[in-house]
């Protein structure tokens, strides 16, 4: 248990520092950063206190928002994401995921990536609309939540597959 | 009673979601309120120290250019210094202490960003060099922005690339005044409106800052016209600038305190 607190811990404060030293001055063509803070959210353990994870994930939303100066729209985002997860594990993964909680470690891909896609566009969809604040730039809102989305989901697939051999409890 | 206790123990995740949304999206929609509200900024102990620290490393990696900067501003500076002080050689008398109007700082940023539609800048100086809110801030090169929020050592900057700010510029040409704007598309290339149809305009004028808010002086260059178009009724004119300034890569700046803001906001205010 104590392993698994201090993996939690010191996951969520090197994903916060990647992302506001390296992550968020990428500026890839421009504007396009990605955002892969959030598998602090995706890879939390699925048997959990929900009030405790939902206070985690705005508390670590409200942070980033603090070194990039965005008001609230990252825990706005997060917060979202971390509210909806329960349905978005049964539809990637079953109805049966609570039963014998999966690994992530040793999921199909394809599950795995579902998973990952469909958390991060909601996610990036509520980050660049809070952003942007603007409901006559809509486009310009599905195309920044196009764009990240794509980086950010290559980039916590790719960390997933690297690290996720460590990950294994 | 019993069975609103019961609701809320029952809905109890929604509602600690709900309540959360809500903090996020009050604090999203004042950060977009024009320039007094941002509750969480990076102004603080916690992320000023860390993004000193960081800077304090990547800073190294463009020293040569950030000298060769300061260098052509220094060279600039030494010709105006010696070029004042041979016209007035004869009857000189040191009064630059006693009515300067202008007080300069120099700060550097520790933070940029220039990728969002709300840009902010942080600055390695805050309430210990008595900087304070409304002051603009410039570069060797020209306009940067204004000091939104301060704490004891640091200070954040709305940059001009921000949808919500704007600053009152004019041709350096003819006293024809608008206001800059930033669409959100380019970090090169800002938007000037309301510059009347009757002023005559060319690729190529210069624009600079019009002296009429008690934020900046006057004559602080901003950019050059790339294009230019009349807006839709046809009584001003839609300017692009593009900014002499590389937004993208600053990092010497000068915060500049008006000490007659307080009484022109003051003779401003008893008109009203």
């Amino acid at each position: 248990m104590t392993n698994l607190l201090s993996i939690h811990t010191i996951r969520f404060i090197v994903l916060l520092l990647i992302q506001v030293l390296l992550l968020s001055h990428v500026n890839f063509l421009g504007n396009i950063n990605p955002y892969p803070y959030i598998l602090f959210v995706l890879l939390f353990p699925v048997k959990n206190n929900r009030l405790i994870f939902i206070l985690l994930s705005f508390l670590l939303g409200l942070l980033i928002d603090m070194f990039l100066d965005s008001g609230g729209i990252h825990a706005a985002a997060t917060a979202t994401i971390a509210f909806i997860r329960p349905a978005a594990l049964k539809f990637s993964f079953g109805a049966v995921y609570e039963h014998n909680a999966i690994k992530f470690g040793n999921v199909d891909f394809g599950q795995r990536i579902t998973y990952i896609t469909i958390l991060v566009l909601i996610h990036h969809f509520i980050l660049f609309l809070l952003e942007i604040f603007n409901f006559s730039k809509i486009l310009l809102v599905l195309k920044n939540t196009l764009f990240s989305s794509i980086f950010t989901i290559l980039l916590c697939v790719l960390i997933t597959i690297i690290f996720g051999g460590t990950n294994k409890k | 009673m019993q069975q609103i206790v019961n609701f809320i123990l029952r809905n109890k995740t929604f509602l600690l979601f709900a309540l959360l949304l809500f903090i996020s999206v009050m604090l999203t929609i004042q950060s977009h309120s024009y320039h007094r509200s941002r509750l969480i900024n990076s102004a603080n102990f916690l992320s000023g120290g860390l993004y000193n620290t960081s800077n304090s490393i990547s800073e190294y990696f463009d020293l040569k250019n950030q000298n060769k900067l300061l260098q052509e501003d220094n060279k600039r500076l030494k010709s105006i210094l010696y070029n004042t002080q041979q016209r007035k050689d004869s009857s000189y008398i040191d009064s630059t202490n006693y009515n300067k109007k202008y007080k300069f700082t120099a700060a550097q940023v520790i933070r940029n960003s220039y990728a969002a539609t709300n840009n902010i800048l942080l600055l390695n100086k805050g309430d210990n060099d008595s900087i304070k809110q409304d002051f603009g801030v410039v570069s060797s090169k020209g306009i940067i922005g204004i000091v939104e929020k301060t704490n004891r050592n640091y200070a954040t900057v709305l940059s001009i690339l921000n949808t919500t700010s704007s600053i009152s510029a004019k041709l350096k040409k003819t006293p024809h005044f608008g206001s800059l704007k930033w669409n959100g598309n380019s970090p090169n290339t800002i938007q000037l409106s309301e510059i009347p149809k009757i002023a005559t305009v060319a690729k190529g004028d210069t624009v600079i800052t019009s002296g009429r808010s008690a934020i900046f002086p006057k004559g602080i260059p901003v950019g050059t016209i790339s294009n230019f178009k009349l807006d839709k009724a046809e009584n001003y004119y839609e300017i692009d600038i593009m900014l002499f300034n590389d937004m993208t890569s600053i990092e010497h700046v000068y915060i500049i305190e008006n000490k007659d803001a307080k009484i022109i906001e003051n003779i401003l205010k008893d008109n009203d």
